[in-house]
């Protein structure tokens, strides 16, 4: 059965509440401090970008499977959606350093790197999604 | 208020009292928020106050009105109760003016007229007074949480420990940042220690923040060292891209002290 967690980002407290839930649902499916810390901050990083750029938008966090040959692998997925300005040129945006608000420009290609899996959809003027997966070890 | 009319309420002192109490009873007997002991004592005190200020000067009854209130509100009487008793007591006038026809219709009017004013002016300074109070209240609990969000202690002369436990969100962060250059020049610091053991989570912003305060640290003079990185936080850190190498950094608060009297040439030394 999947386990499913969603919180409206709205404000700096939306921020905290989804990172909590992140950290209870790593916390419950047994990954480790390391990957815990991982897995909240780019949760972090996801609803912040919301809350700056798109004003309100969700982040869904969801228990995900993958069949291998070796087992079940299971892991915890993110999908952070939001109805803002959308991302003109997703290469950019993936570029360490790239920011249009004077921040580090660190976060999706940070959350790139925290997470195994990582995808951005997003049309301009409709709206973003960006979905990322962490798996169990 | 005039003489005549002072005459004309206590003509009936005791009836006024009496009434008084009996509604106010009832008036506040559904109100769970009031303190039930005390009440009666209250009460008695209450509507002495009311009859015992008519005769005074203005500003000698407004004095006895506010340490009542004073003293009521500190000890948590809602503002209602001192509404509703002063309310009261101008509807039992009016009962008992109007119902009694051996009065002169003038003279009630009269009375009404000045009791009128008497009550909204006392109803009016309570209000104020209460508000005030509140208002002073969220002040100083506004002051007390900015200065538990954000301290700057200092441990040694030259030396300042900041501890964060918490989330760092937009208002933290310019508390921090306020905090360190007031108080760098306040203690005369020459080396300032951010502790982040106790902040659960560091992305990029609160990176960002961290950054820019330690650079604005060394622009005033002093020298900046981070401390209390956990290893899972170290880890996520590098994962971001973010690099902290041009930062000092030490493990443990009690390292960074060390590096700190080193900076200002001391160091601690055993006795034994
Ligand atoms: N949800 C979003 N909607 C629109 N634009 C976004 C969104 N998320 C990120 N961006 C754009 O991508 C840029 C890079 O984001 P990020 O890597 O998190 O760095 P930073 O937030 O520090 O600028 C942002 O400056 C912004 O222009
Ligand atoms: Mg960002």
């Amino acid at each position: 059965m999947s386990v499913q967690s969603n919180v409206e980002v709205h404000s700096e407290w939306g921020i905290v509440s989804a990172r909590q839930a992140g950290r209870n649902l790593a916390k419950e499916l047994g990954f480790g401090g390391v990957d815990q810390a991982r897995f909240t901050t780019a949760i972090s990083e996801l609803a912040r970008n919301i809350y700056l750029y798109a004003e309100q938008g969700e982040i869904i966090i969801e228990t995900v499977e993958n069949s291998r040959i070796t087992g079940v692998q299971r892991g915890l997925k993110i999908t952070a959606r939001d109805r803002g300005p959308g991302i003109k040129s997703i290469r950019e945006v993936m570029e360490d350093g790239y920011t249009t608000s004077g921040g580090l420009g660190a976060g999706l290609p940070g959350v790139k790197r925290l997470m195994d899996e990582f995808d951005i959809d997003s049309v301009t003027g409709e709206g973003t999604e960006i979905t990322a997966i962490k798996w169990l070890r | 208020m005039k003489p005549s009319v002072i005459e004309m309420i206590y003509s009936q002192h005791d009836e006024i009292i009496r009434q008084w109490k009996n509604e106010v009873t009832e008036l506040n007997q559904f109100d769970s928020t009031l303190p039930t002991n005390w009440f009666h004592e209250t009460n008695e005190e209450f509507v002495n106050l009311i009859m015992g200020t008519l005769e005074l000067e203005e500003n000698e009854a407004k004095e006895q009105f506010r340490s009542f209130a004073e003293r009521l509100m500190n000890a948590g009487w809602p503002l209602s109760y001192f509404t509703k008793g002063m309310q009261l007591f101008r509807r039992v006038l009016v009962q008992m003016l109007t119902s009694d026809e051996s009065f002169e219709s003038e003279k009630v009017f009269e009375t009404l007229n000045e009791v009128e004013k008497w009550v909204d002016g006392v109803i009016n300074q309570l209000v104020d007074e209460y508000t005030g109070s509140w208002e002073n209240t969220l002040h100083l609990q506004k002051l007390a949480l900015k200065e538990l969000s954000a301290p700057l202690i200092p441990v040694f002369e030259k030396i300042s420990v900041m501890p964060l436990v918490g989330t760092i969100d937009t208002e933290r962060a310019k508390l921090i940042m306020e905090n360190l250059l007031e108080g760098i020049i306040e203690h005369r610091s020459q080396v300032v220690l951010i502790d982040i053991t106790g902040v659960p989570v560091v992305d990029t912003m609160v990176a960002h923040h961290i950054i820019q305060a330690s650079e604005a640290v060394r622009l005033v003079g002093a020298e900046c060292i981070l401390v209390g990185i956990r290893p899972e936080i170290a880890q996520t850190i590098i994962n971001l891209g973010i690099d902290l190498r041009k930062f000092p950094t030490k493990s443990t608060l009690r390292k960074g002290i060390e590096t700190g009297l080193e900076l200002t040439q001391r160091k601690i030394i055993s006795t034994s």
